[in-house]
Order: structure tokens, then sequence, then C-alpha cells
């Protein structure tokens, strides 16, 4: 047989192989364009070799640092005050609905899961959130709206809660008078720490990627923008960048702003703690997919 | 329904024991039922106001009703047309080609035998799942900008070639946003497949080798029969989003360029535009309420369809 099982295999691998340097390879063309000098990328494009490295556009960003900065720690605030919230959310209600006997269950998931089937969109969620909730160019309007709950975690915390804790371990609890907080705290949080850290770096994921939000709620105050926001706004121009920093600055980069670089430089550093997070919590990552998707 | 609850009672306590012995558990979640009410249901109910005649000034109750008024203007514009049939199609394309990629995919995952290249594969193939949209508007940015990008630079140019204003050329756009679709879902689908893959029975695959199968027949035999219903679930599943599309792909990898609108305007790029920059609140409320209205129809009938032919399969 011409299609054996060596062949075949080897045929997985470069296919594979090459998907994965697919997968890697426009991150690498990044960096490299965000360490080219400015007059080569001119002259020969964004390439993923650098001909003459430089670091300029760094440089430049480490100067007109302060918008910067600023934008990573709102990010970072952002993403841990939603992470938080979402957890918190996510566990007490996914814990209430893991009591099989709770009164009223089919009716309160009832409630969860029809968020699931039947959205009122953008255009409703916009008007209720900024005309009846005011978090308009607020910090509340990046962490609100939207990335906060979602039913789907909420069903998959109620399966983990009531098929990983043992019922008689429950109700010994229970006989000991613990009340029912406490048995959530001390036993079922405890015991699902796995699910609970796949909760929450899917919801810490959604936070740091969003600009959504920003692109929305935030609509003049710039200064509370995250660093995708930052991003979004410099697409087409680097305008955010010379607004937020002294022309003194300006001056000191003889061949002008290097600015094809620096919004290559501010991708990387947007980009950098998720790409290095990555690997150690992977496990977590591909789990939750497997769990998420086949029983959906 | 309530009669599941009534007679589950493994301890057997009333209806008022159980809710004294639970009335912290109920206070605890009283944050998430808020939210989900100011989140979700509010929106809902506000969907009405695609049949008023919005004005942010007199807020959601003292509009006043117009019935279909929002409805005949929205169809009155040419755009109407257009996002209806680019949020179709290209769902179409990126569910049936992306599902058929992804599954090759996973097939060859599932043939690397050794588990440490197997991880290796599945990690790097995720990464594009791990980044923003805005940052893959970036990664597009550096192969297709016109002055400096890495096709007309390093490809088109040295070859001999003119080179192409990429974002003023629609016609290159629906293979461009399919392929980013494709290279940003893909590893998240594999997985999906490959995990259902390595779940089937191991003495099915041993019979069949000891038959003289080969590796292409066990595939063909086995391993796309056995996938079969989670596929059809799967693609069910997906057809239920048939009106809604990743906003981010059609607004930021594009660069939001006018030149390109005719064949990157989907439902949630006209909602956002209509919204936002063209102050036409009326056209944009017309849009979202068809955009989730159809929405949950298509949710609903696909349902009653893999209930009737897989009950076990059904969403409810």
């Amino acid at each position: 047989m011409a299609f054996n099982q060596r062949k075949f295999q080897r045929f997985a691998n470069v296919i594979l192989t090459v998907l994965c340097m697919m997968s890697v390879m426009p991150f690498i063309l990044l960096v490299s364009s965000s360490i080219t000098q400015e007059a080569v990328i001119n002259q020969s494009g964004y390439s993923f070799f650098p001909r003459q490295i430089d670091f300029a556009a760094y440089q430049y960003l480490f100067m007109a640092g302060k918008s910067i900065l600023r934008a990573y720690g709102m990010t970072l605030a952002v993403t841990a005050a939603g992470t938080t919230g979402n957890i918190f959310l996510t566990m007490s209600l996914g814990y209430l609905l893991s009591k099989k006997d709770l009164v009223g269950r089919n009716v309160i998931s009832f409630f969860v899961f029809f968020t699931m089937l039947f959205s009122g969109g953008m255009v409703p969620s916009y008007i209720i959130w900024s005309q009846v909730f005011k978090v308009s160019n607020t910090v509340w309007g990046l962490i609100c709206p939207n990335l906060m709950l979602s039913a789907f975690n909420v069903i998959l915390m109620r399966t983990y809660f009531s098929t990983n804790i043992p019922s008689e371990i429950k109700e010994a609890a229970e006989m000991d008078a613990a009340s029912q907080v406490d048995i959530l705290f001390r036993i079922a949080v405890p015991l699902s720490k796995p699910m609970i850290a796949t909760v929450g770096l899917f919801s810490a994921l959604g936070y740091w990627n969003d600009w959504i939000n920003g692109l929305y709620y935030l609509t003049r105050k710039k200064e509370l923008y995250t660093i995708q926001n930052v991003l979004n706004s410099m697409a087409s121009s680097v305008q955010f960048l010379k607004d937020n920093v002294n022309a003194s600055i300006g001056l000191q980069f003889s061949k002008g702003i290097p600015t094809l670089g620096v919004r290559m430089a501010i991708a990387v550093i947007a980009v950098i703690p998720v790409l290095v997070i990555y690997p150690f919590f992977q496990k977590f990552f591909i789990r939750g997919i497997v769990i998420g998707g086949v029983k959906g | 329904m309530r009669g599941k609850v009534n007679q589950y009672k493994p301890s057997g306590k009333s209806i008022k024991k159980r809710l004294y012995r639970d009335r912290f558990l109920y206070l605890l979640a009283v944050p998430s039922f808020l939210y989900l009410i100011i989140n979700n249901y509010m929106p809902m109910v506000g969907l009405t106001l695609a049949f008023k005649n919005y004005s942010f000034a007199k807020g959601i109750f003292a509009s006043k009703w117009c019935g279909l008024k929002n409805f005949t203007y929205l169809f009155g514009s040419k755009w109407a047309w257009i996002m209806f049939r680019n949020t179709i199609l290209y769902n179409l394309v990126f569910i049936f080609a992306g599902t058929a990629f992804s599954i090759f995919v996973a097939i060859l995952l599932n043939e690397i035998k050794r588990a440490r290249l197997q991880k290796i594969y599945q990690i790097l193939i995720l990464i594009p799942y791990l980044v923003s949209t805005v940052l893959i508007g970036y990664l597009v940015f550096a192969f297709f900008s016109d002055a400096n990008g890495f096709v007309n630079k390093s490809l088109i140019e040295p070859l001999g070639g003119e080179a192409v204003d990429w974002y003023l050329t629609p016609a290159a756009w629906p293979f461009i946003l399919t392929f980013v679709q494709l290279w940003r879902s893909f590893g998240y689908q594999s997985i999906v497949f490959f995990a259902t893959i390595i779940g089937f029975d191991r003495a099915l695959y041993e019979a069949a080798i000891m038959d003289g199968a080969s590796p292409l027949q066990q595939i063909t035999k086995l391993t796309l029969p056995l996938l079969k219903p989670t596929v059809i679930i799967l693609v069910i599943m997906s057809l239920g989003r048939m009106f809604s599309t990743d906003f981010g792909l059609f607004y930021q990898v594009p660069q939001d360029t006018g030149m390109l609108y005719e064949v990157t305007t989907t439902i949630d790029t006209f909602v956002y535009r209509a919204l936002m920059t063209d102050h036409d609140i009326g056209r944009s409320l017309a849009a979202g309420f068809l955009q989730s209205v159809l929405g949950f129809a298509v949710v609903m009938v696909t349902n009653f369809i893999v209930r009737k032919a897989e009950p076990d399969n059904a969403l409810f």
C-alpha cells in the first residue's frame, strides 16, 4: 500500500509544522518591523528579518511613556477588576444552580439559559448602559457592559460543582450545621480550583483583548484608554501619541518620529504579556476549549 | 417542568425549610441576577425602541412610537441588502470552510504518536486565537499595506509585478477576510474535534488494523463516521449564529476603509456606523432588531430540527 502509516505520519508532521509556522510568523513580522530602521521600512517594506536593527521606536515609546504607561495600567486594572467580578458572579450563580433541591431551580436555570438564545444586541445595550446607567466616559464603561457574566460559563460552573463535589461531603457538612455559604467557600471553591482558573483565564483574556467597550463608551475621555483602545485609535494615524507628547520629545528625533515602527512597537507590547503567560496556562486554555466546545 | 423538581426531594424538606437553608446562597447570587437583568434583559425590552422615533434627549419612555418607519427607512438604503448578503455569505463560507479544514487538522493531530510533539502543535496553532482583532488588524496591515506591506514589497515587486493598493481593492477582501478568519479560528476548532476523536473507542481502530485497514481507510471508514454527530451539532449551532458576525473582523481588519464597505459591511458594522458615526439611530435600531429576532428564530428552528433528528444532542 502506497499510503502507509509511516508516510502518512510524515505527511501529518509536514502539514502541521507548516500550520504552526503560519500561526507564529505574522508575530515575527510584527516584532521585526518594530525594530527595523524607519528608512529601511520606507525602502523595502516590513520584512521578517530586520536588515538594520534600530530601537528608535521603543525609545520613542519610552519617552512618550506616560500615555502608554497609563494605558497599560488601565488594561491591568480593568482586567483585574473585571475578572474578579466575573469569577464572583459566575461562581455564586453556578453554585446556586448546582443545588439539586433548590427552590425555583428550573425558573432560575431558564432565566440564565435564555440569555444565550436571545439578545437585545448592541444598540439597546448601548442605550441602557449609556443613558440609564451613565457609564460612558467612566472606567465602568470598560468593565461592566457585556464582559462580566456569560450564561455559558455559569452552566459550565454549575456542571462542575454538581459533578465534582460529592454530595456526601455536602451532606456531612450540613449535619455539622455548617452554613451553606461556608460549604461554598470552605469546600466547593477549593475543590473547584481548576474550573475557576479556566473561567478566570478566559475572562481575563476577554478583558485584556477588549477594545469594543472603549470604542462605544469612551468617546471623550481618552485618558481612560486601555492599550487596545490606543492601538485602535492609532490604526490609521499616530495622532494619539502626538497629542500626548510634548513637542520637545519630537525634536530629539532628528529623522522625525518613527511612525511606522512606533505603531508596530505598541502592538508588540500589547501582545507580549499574552504570549508570555500563555505557555504556563496552556493546559487551562486547552481544557477550557475542550469542555466548552464539545458539550456546548 | 415543575413536576421534576417536586419529585426530587432527597432531603424531604419542605419548600420553606429549603428556602431558609439556602437563604444566603440566594443573597450571594443577587448581584448576578441584577447583572443579567441590566445587561441582558433590559436590552431585550429595549428592542421595542426599533418601533419608536428614539431621541437621546427624550429617553426611552418619552420617545414617540413611529410604527415601521425605521424599517422602511432602513430598506430604502442600498446597504440593507448589502449587509444581509455579506453577513449570510461570509457566515456560510466560514462555517463550511472552517469546519472542513479543522476536521482535517484534527485528524492529522491524531496521527502524531509522540505526545510531546502533539502538545507543541496544539499550543502553537492556538496562538492566533489569543490575540485581539485590533492586533490582527495590525498583522494584516503589515502584510497588505500598499506602501510598506510584505506582500507588495517582498513578493509582488521583486517578481516584477505592479504594487497593489490592497485597501482600495474590494475584490481581494472576501478572500483576505476568509483567510484571516480561518487563520485565527482553526486552532480552536481543531482542538475541539481532536478532543472528540481521542475519545473514540481504541478497540475499533485495533480491530480495523487487524483487518488490514490502511490509515486512509481508518479515517474514511471510522473517524469520519464517528465524528458525524459532533460535526452536525456544531454546524447547526453555528448556523444559529447566522446573522451575527465578529465586529472586529469586519471593522478592524479592513481598517474601516470606506472603499471596501461594499464587501465588508455586515449587520454588526452597519449597526455601529449608523449609531456612532452617522447618528442615524433609527436605522441602527431597525437593523439590530432584525439581527436579534432573526437570530432567535434560526436558533429555535435549528434546535427543533436537531431535536427531531438526534434528541440527545438538542440544546433544549
